[in-house]
């Protein structure tokens, strides 16, 4: 084997503090180095060509970069050595910036070390094989997991791209968390006004298979094609036929069931239509406050439906679809205030969340937009905002901002003194935070024009006081402490990760961190993207973001599955693992470890039992080389022999000391 | 290589073999390069793409080899890039740390910890301690027989790898 060795000074970023020179001139007395120099920026133009150069000059068949880190110009390298005409995986790097020059400041203890890492490439390099990439076809159609606002935009821009979709919504309708909030910051626009239309377009489109009620059951495959599992849940009602005339949810008897979409600051009947936009507008059955199906005897809905579409039989289904990427955008969920029993939340009718503010606020909620305390219906005075509840607060478990709670809570201050006019609100904050466009002019506009009480500092305690309830708290601006007399307190709930995040992204193979949002592949580059090839993210699945945040990863996670979808077919990566058959004894451990059931069990012609590893499916992490007690399952570039002579490079020098 | 039993005897260096995951601490190390967090030179890196590829054999080979010390950080736990692959290496690694003494290698020679990309100044700060510990622990006492595996070795292993074949060396050496 031929091998180049190419010492990149990155200007002065390595050349600074490792003499690359002399790196260049050691690596030359390494096994099988036919050639070795040093060049001031290998990643740049004239770099590459060099690289190319030599390969043919000196005909090399493989190449050693001693640069940046790996993570960061492998693939740059691994295109120069394939125009250099070489297979694009006979390529090694020796990160002798990121682990060395940046770190270290003994040029000489630095310049030893680069050229330990070039030698243990080198060692590495000796052992690889030309890999190729195998082809495959590519299924093009999208699921997208959410119903939201970001949910609804990725859909509608991959319909719009001649996509098919499927939607998958677990509620009745589609609309999430937007098509509960009243205005929309910092425009005051009808929240439903702006959301509607795409929700009706999501009905509408073509390209677009919409099923509500229905979870993800199960995901099996990869990238290109995955086999997915829908469950739709029974809603007791075929809405083949349902027309959403609403006739059952008017003679309905059951009228005392929890309302969701209100967030139960009122109650709904059995059988229902959540709002009055839903999408799709069909009734379904609530099992839980349904008289029929829970104490056998009723059927008036079913008496009364002029298309006869209602079925207390009805059970869930499952459909099967084949979709070649997924979009995640399961939102969030809100926190659970009542872990503040300070606030009285849950014990005072008259505390409520902020999202039960806004269905209140709402001209089609259940007070037909009239602000009205839930004890005794009264118009309420004095409003209290209190912030940060569930957000910033590590003693409840969420040290995060939930990023939105100052705007919607300045805008809730503003629709309060425009619905009644003589009203004063109070708002406990810890910092006003309204980084975007047109945002903290808007937060301005109301402590300024609406002359809403900002109180800086947080609140102790909330207790009644005749019918009215005393909020104490600290003001630490004033040095003082506060006490507002309030009709009515509004929690500025903070942000959660959806109820059930954390098994779908199971289901997914996605991680997701210690507080169930979903991981991006990368915080700053690869914000829509995950780990697992294919898979997607938009919205507050990830972490929390307003509305214009999510519509925008929407359009990027469309935009990603666009690209994907643009070619026929996809190249999986072939650093996987193979199985050597002959070594193979059937044990089928590494079955049983693959986390992502990229091995199966097969016989061979004598009839003996073998694993397989399907190469697209496995994804390269070398669990099952660990574990095989045959090594006979070995990951491609990254084998025993490998390894094992890495080690001997750094290790044997020492040996011949001794 | 030859200026390496310079510095040994000087003391100024000994030998730190880390092994890091590709997604986690690898990055890790890189962000701590990035944000110029110095640190001892000792270290080095052989990239794996997950803790889970980590054999014990490979630790306890080079610990047997002459390594003074061995690093293996991953990604925190529940937060593999594949999954569960930390998983696997927390059982094996664990298991390793309680039969190294049997071996009679120190075990403090060896360590594990989670590092994710994000936490440059934590991977600074795993990188000094566990080199302040090796310094204080001295070179480490020559194991006996403990020679690598020799370029030969290597050959019968790849050898292995391809045709199905146990290492001659490890059956002369009864391993």
């Amino acid at each position: 084997m031929r091998i180049g060795v190419f010492v990149c000074h990155c200007g002065s970023n390595i050349a600074a503090t490792v003499d690359c020179p002399s790196v260049a001139e050691a690596a030359k007395m390494f096994p099988d180095v036919a050639f070795a120099t040093d060049t001031m920026y290998a990643c740049s133009e004239p770099g590459q060509d060099s690289i190319i150069n030599a390969v043919k000059e000196h005909h090399l068949d493989g190449v050693v970069v001693a640069s940046c880190s790996p993570r960061m110009h492998e693939p740059t390298f691994r295109r120069a050595v394939e125009r250099a005409g070489l297979n694009k995986y006979m390529l090694e790097m020796a990160n002798i910036r990121e682990h060395v020059s940046w770190i270290g400041k003994d040029k000489e203890l630095n310049t030893r070390k680069a050229s330990d890492l070039v030698h243990i490439a080198v060692e590495k390099l000796r052992r690889d094989t030309p890999l190729v990439a195998n082809k495959f076809d590519v299924t093009k159609k999208v699921m997208v997991i959410g119903g939201g606002v970001a949910g609804i935009q990725a859909a509608l821009d991959c319909a719009d791209a001649g996509i098919e979709v499927v939607l998958v919504e677990r509620e009745p309708s589609i609309g999430g968390k937007m098509s509960k909030i009243d205005k929309t910051f910092p425009t005051v626009d009808c929240s439903s006004c702006i959301l509607g239309p795409k929700m009706v377009d999501i009905a509408q489109h073509p390209n677009i298979t919409l099923y509500t009620m229905a979870e993800v059951e199960e995901v099996g495959g990869y990238v290109g094609n995955f086999d997915v599992k829908i469950r739709r849940k029974a809603t007791y009602v075929n809405w083949d036929n349902c027309t959403g005339c609403g006739l059952c949810m008017e003679k309905c008897p059951s009228k005392k069931g929890f309302d969701r979409f209100n967030e139960g600051i009122a109650t709904t009947t059995a059988i229902n239509i959540p709002f009055p936009q839903a999408i799709p507008k069909k009734a379904s059955i609530n099992p839980e406050s349904c008289i029929m199906l829970t104490k056998g005897k009723c059927g008036v809905c079913a008496k009364v439906c002029p298309t006869k579409c209602i079925d207390f039989e009805q059970k869930d289904t499952i459909v099967e679809d084949k979709v070649g990427a997924i979009i995640a955008a399961t939102g969030y969920d809100l926190f659970d205030y009542t872990v503040y029993g300070q606030y009285g939340a849950g014990k005072y009718p008259d505390v409520v969340t902020s999202l039960q503010y806004e269905r209140m606020m709402n001209a089609s909620g259940p007070t037909s937009g009239h602000i009205k305390r839930p004890s005794d219906g009264k118009e309420p005075k004095n409003v209290v905002f209190i912030q940060c509840v569930g957000s910033r607060d590590k003693s409840v478990g969420r040290p995060y901002c939930s990023g939105f709670c100052c705007m919607y809570t300045a805008k809730q201050a503003i629709l309060t003194k425009d619905h009644i006019p003589d009203s004063n609100s109070y708002v406990f904050y810890m910092d006003i935070r309204s980084p975007g466009k047109g945002y903290d002019e808007f937060t301005r506009r109301a402590q300024e024009q609406y002359e809403v009480q900002y109180i800086r500092g947080r609140v102790s305690m909330v207790f009644p006081q005749g019918d009215k309830l005393m909020v104490r708290g600290v003001d630490t601006l004033a040095g003082e402490q506060a006490e507002v007399e309030a009709d009515l307190v509004v929690l500025a709930v903070g942000v959660e990760s959806s109820v059930g995040a954390s098994g779908l992204a199971e289901k997914l193979r996605i991680s997701y961190d210690s507080y169930g949002f979903f991981m991006e592949a990368h915080p700053k580059l690869k914000p829509v993207e995950t780990n697992t090839a294919g898979v997607y993210l938009a919205g507050c699945a990830q972490g929390p973001k307003d509305i214009p945040t999510s519509v925008g990863q929407g359009s990027a996670a469309a935009a990603k599955v666009a690209a994907l979808f643009s070619k026929d077919m996809l190249e999986s990566d072939p650093q996987v693992s193979k199985v050597d058959m002959a070594r193979c004894v059937g044990c089928l451990k590494c079955v049983e470890t693959c986390p992502f059931g990229a091995i199966k069990e097969i016989q061979d012609r004598g009839g003996n039992v073998k694993a397989e590893v399907i190469e697209t499916v496995c994804q390269g992490c070398g669990i099952c080389t660990v574990t095989c007690p045959q090594g006979a399952i070995q990951l491609q570039h990254f084998k025993d022999n490998q390894i094992l002579a890495e080690v001997n490079a750094l290790c044997q020098a020492e040996m011949s000391f001794e | 290589m030859s200026g390496r039993n310079e510095l040994r005897v000087e003391g100024r260096e000994l030998r730190i073999v880390g092994f890091l995951c590709n997604w986690c601490s690898y990055g890790g190390a890189d962000t701590a390069g990035v944000g110029r967090f110095t640190q001892p030179t000792d270290l080095r890196i052989i990239r794996v793409p997950c803790s889970g590829r980590i054999d014990p054999l490979f630790i306890t080979r080079a610990l047997v080899a002459g390594a003074d010390g061995v690093l293996v950080s991953g990604c925190h736990p529940r937060d593999c890039h594949y999954a569960e692959g930390n998983f696997y290496a927390r059982r094996r690694l664990e298991m390793l740390k309680q039969f190294l003494p049997v071996t009679g290698i120190d075990p403090q020679r060896f360590e594990y910890t989670w590092v994710s990309a994000s936490e440059g100044a934590r991977w600074q700060e795993v990188v000094t301690k566990f080199t302040e510990r090796i310094h204080g622990l001295g070179p480490a006492p020559r194991i006996q027989g403990g020679s690598g595996y020799d370029e030969l070795c290597l050959r019968h292993i790849e050898a292995g790898v391809l045709q199905g074949e146990t290492c001659p060396c490890n059956k002369e050496k009864g391993l």
